[in-house]
């Protein structure tokens, strides 16, 4: 039904860009990482140094720790928030359900850097949680380790991806036929039981989309850690940022850049298969 | 409730008490009362809207109801949640948990309830050979057939030795052959067995074939109960007679024991006034036949249509009136015109509209 | 206890959590409206007196308004180019089969997916490489290439719901294949392509990760408010930050509204 030319001329334009600005960018910052500075500008030699530096510098090791372990406590405390809070819309929200769903979304439209800087402003030293705290005279000194640290930068963050999380879980859950938690419920199964036995490993695609797109997403993230994180609460894309900044090391940056996203590309790939092995209907 | 139940009397095993549901503004249920019998196969049968789903799922636990009370051995049933009701489920569409095997799908009841493990593999394994799925246990059930499903949610359902199994209309989505061969074993498999089943469709035939007593709902209300030969045979109402088999409802006016409609006159046992008569076509012959009828009735009618099928021939006569007969003849090949027809007047029952 | 039927009965502890976490994610904002309002500025506790002067200053607040510009020069400009190739991305995907079809689907997701300072550097190495400048122009390109993929779902999808045989029929009355694309299958999809606008632009206008990377010395809106964060907080911030709120959340409404009534159009 089409022709040569149509369909010739819907597919080479978007291919053509995408390989353009896609695909030969990403490629460059991958040469990029496996070339070095000499005095401050790059040369086109090539090798594994910057991968080397990578792995063995403790400084980097230690900041891309602390990023696996705040990217591995906002996504456990997402799914601690959104699983519950899908499970309660999914089966118990009656007929506001449309409405508190559409409530849940919202937030996910409402700018980054808006929610961050609220979080900034809550958690400071003159922040309102801690004049709340004082003016209810729970405490008579403003707490100073709220803001600037890994808890803030983790509180933020769980803040802004407890929604991320929530949607395809939902929609997991949405999908479970209503006649099989009857047949659970028929066969002797109480209301807790069919929740681990039918609801959970129905619902597991869902949950793995959400935990691996807020894993992914908070292990990359450069701008939490310069609202709210202060100098212990640096991750390992700033790092990336600073050396594309002041520091003025592209090479080890891409590399550090190149190595993040084999870590995302895996994870999403790994997770991928589970979820096409754990997908029933 | 019947009189006239054709199971040996004593305790009933579940008794429904004037239960009725409402839906918002919808009264689905309007205060029925229904007893079971201990080891019977019970059927509820009736149109959709007639509120039998409803009420099977009053008894599983799926909903509760508007008012009324539902009693099983003598203690309260709709009080209980469904996963403490010793009454198991087969439904319409199987509900096969997608994630487990069909061996994990059957041990699902027993290992909610807390059964001994030893006990289990035996059991479930006893539960596929009745059904003949044991060579699937470690299927998934996206992988069988409809009917191969089927036969495992009724193992998963019979495993847990339920007092009183409740099936959805299990057959509904079969097609025709496979649907008469799972009839024929789920009569003997109740049989064997000996646990009783309360059975749900809208289709009279399953109901007359496979029940020891058949339940007719219409619109929230029970509108007879007995065995299939006493509904057919006595129905109760112009709506039964029409809903269980065919027949022609004739709307008759009495005057001095004498029924009138149409070109038909017969004697009958009624006050005068209008009333209405069941006839069923297989009651009417052709004269020319010479049957051999008690108190017989003669009249003539001319052939509109004739419908062959098969054994037999289905005659739509015309006879006066405005009400057309239906006569069912053995078949004889092609008949037109005006014939004297013959029928027993104790097959013209009187019926409640 | 009274029967349970699967959905009647309400598990206290459950619905007390979960309202627990409606207010984790509502609490930050509404506090950052509130004080929008607060003449003693951002913090403490409880805030006491009620001003506009904040909306004020912001009227007056020159730069911020050039932002604004610039944020919508951006975002323009990412739609234009993210529907364009968007709309031919989907119509292949739907209708061509060419080799590399699933690499170039995983691709053009990519940008999604991945954190946005991985694809703000590599524009930014390829801006460099290729002589071309940072700067306003260089990200509203970066946004186009990037949310490419957002257009193309939903474009897709309203092709999945569009009925072949309006094309066909359209072809077997004489119609040429360009007059069948301009009077059948794009007016069919204009319920997609508006919702798709309207996403990318919400998407564009708050855009930091890649635009950090890529902007020169005029600043989008995100980067304007950016900057002066860093150079203290100001109650102004709040304001503009509740009209971006406020904004936000109509245009959203009404992307939904489109979605919403797209199904019903199918259906």
């Amino acid at each position: 039904m089409y022709s040569r030319l149509y369909k010739l001329a819907v597919s080479l334009p978007p291919l053509f860009w995408v390989v353009l600005f896609l695909l030969v960018p990403y490629s460059l910052l991958f040469a990029h990482s496996f070339w070095t500075t000499e005095d401050g500008v790059i040369v086109h030699h090539w090798s594994l140094r910057q991968y080397s530096e990578l792995f063995t510098n403790p400084l980097y090791l230690t900041v891309f720790f602390r990023s696996l372990r705040i990217a591995a406590s906002v996504t456990i405390l997402s799914l601690l928030l959104g699983l519950p809070l899908a499970y309660f819309l999914s089966f118990h929200a009656g007929p506001r359900k449309e409405l508190l769903y559409q409530l849940v979304i919202v937030p996910l439209w409402v700018s980054y850097l808006v929610r961050g800087y609220a979080w900034k402003t809550i958690l400071g030293t003159d922040g309102v949680l801690n004049g709340a705290l004082q003016y209810l005279h729970i405490t008579h000194e403003p707490v100073s380790a709220l803001l600037y640290s890994p808890f803030a930068v983790v509180l933020m963050l769980t803040h802004i991806y407890t929604p991320f999380v929530f949607l395809p879980i939902y929609a997991s859950l949405e999908h479970i036929p209503r006649p099989l938690l009857e047949a659970s419920h028929d066969l002797g199964a109480n209301p807790r039981s069919t929740f681990f036995r039918v609801i959970l490993p129905l619902s597991l695609p869902g949950l793995l989309a959400g935990a691996t797109f807020a894993f992914v997403l908070t292990l990359g993230d450069f701008l939490a850690p310069l609202l709210v994180g202060g100098p212990s609460g640096t991750m390992i894309a700033n790092v990336v940022q600073s050396l594309f900044g002041a520091a003025y090391d592209w090479p080890l940056g891409a590399a550090i850049s190149v190595f993040i996203l084999f870590v995302t590309v895996g994870l999403l790939f790994f997770t991928e298969r589970l979820e096409k092995r754990w997908t029933f209907q | 409730m019947s009189a006239a139940a054709s199971i040996s009397p004593g305790a009933p095993l579940l008794q429904v008490r004037a239960v009725s549901k409402r839906f918002g503004e919808k009264e689905v249920l309007k205060t029925l009362s229904l007893d079971i019998a201990q080891g019977e196969f019970l059927t509820l049968l009736g149109e959709s809207g007639s509120g039998k789903t409803t009420l099977l799922r009053l008894i599983a636990g799926f909903e509760q109801p508007t008012a009324g009370q539902i009693w099983m051995n003598g203690e309260r049933l709709d009080t209980l949640p469904p996963y403490k009701r010793r009454v198991n489920t087969v439904f319409q569409q199987y509900a096969l948990f997608p994630h487990l095997n069909v061996r994990e799908n059957v041990a699902y009841g027993l290992r909610a309830s807390s059964t001994a493990k030893p006990e289990i593999a035996p059991r479930v394994e006893a539960a596929l050979a009745m059904v003949r799925m044991g060579d699937y246990a470690n299927a998934k059930p996206t992988k069988l057939s409809g009917g191969q499903q089927q036969r495992v949610a009724l193992a998963r359902a019979l495993v847990n030795r339920p007092q009183l199994l409740l099936l959805d209309e299990p057959l509904s989505a079969l097609d025709a052959n496979l649907r008469k061969e799972m009839q024929g074993e789920l009569k003997s498999l109740q049989r064997e067995v000996g646990i009783t089943f309360l059975f749900v469709t809208h289709d009279q035939e399953e109901a007359m074939a496979l029940s020891d007593r058949v339940a007719l709902l219409k619109d929230g209300g029970l509108e007879q109960i007995a065995s299939p030969r006493e509904i057919y045979a006595q129905p109760a109402t112009a709506y039964t007679a029409q809903f269980i088999g065919q027949t022609n409802v004739l709307r008759a006016v009495v005057r001095a024991n004498i029924a009138e409609c149409g070109a038909l006159r017969f004697p009958v046992n009624a006050p005068d006034g209008s009333a209405l008569f069941s006839l069923r076509p297989e009651s009417i012959f052709l004269a020319a036949d010479n049957p051999s009828l008690s108190d017989p009735v003669k009249f003539r009618a001319t052939i509109r249509q004739q419908f062959f099928s098969g054994s037999t021939e289905l005659l739509e006569l015309h006879c006066g009136g405005s009400q057309l007969l239906r006569a069912r003849i053995e078949a004889r090949g092609p008949l037109s015109g005006e014939h004297e027809f013959i029928f027993s007047t104790t097959d013209a029952f009187q019926v409640k509209p | 206890m009274s029967a349970a039927s699967t959905t009647a009965r309400r598990p206290v502890l459950l619905t007390i959590y979960s309202a627990l976490v409606f207010a984790f994610i509502y609490l930050p904002i509404l506090i950052l409206v509130i004080y929008s309002f607060n003449r003693d500025g951002v913090g403490g506790f409880p805030p006491r007196h009620f001003t506009i002067n904040w909306y004020r200053q912001l009227t007056a607040d020159s730069a911020l308004w050039n932002s604004v510009l610039n944020s919508l020069y951006v975002a323009a400009g990412a739609v234009v180019v993210s529907l364009t190739l968007g709309l031919l991305a989907a119509l292949a995907l739907d209708r061509v089969d060419f080799p590399g079809k699933a690499l170039f689907r995983r691709l053009v997701l990519l940008p999604l997916i991945l954190p946005g300072i991985i694809t703000g550097l590599s524009l930014l190495m390829f801006a460099v490489a290729a002589g071309l400048g940072r700067g306003l122009t260089a990200v509203f390109f970066g946004h186009g290439t990037a949310l490419i993929s957002v257009a193309t779902t939903e474009i897709f999808a309203g092709l999945q719901k569009l009925d072949r045989r309006q094309e066909e029929a359209s072809l077997d009355l004489g119609a040429t294949p360009w007059r069948t694309f301009w009077l059948v299958t794009l007016p069919n999809l204009r319920l997609s392509l508006i919702a798709a606008g309207l996403l990318i632009f919400t998407l564009s206008m708050d855009e930091i990760a890649v635009t950090f990377f890529l902007i020169g010395s005029d600043n989008t809106l995100p980067q304007e408010i950016w900057g002066r964060l860093r150079r203290g907080i100001t109650p102004e911030i709040n304001a503009i930050s509740t009209l971006i709120l406020f904004v936000s959340i109509a245009l959203i409404t009404v992307w939904y509204r489109l979605r919403t009534r797209s199904e019903k159009h199918s259906s």
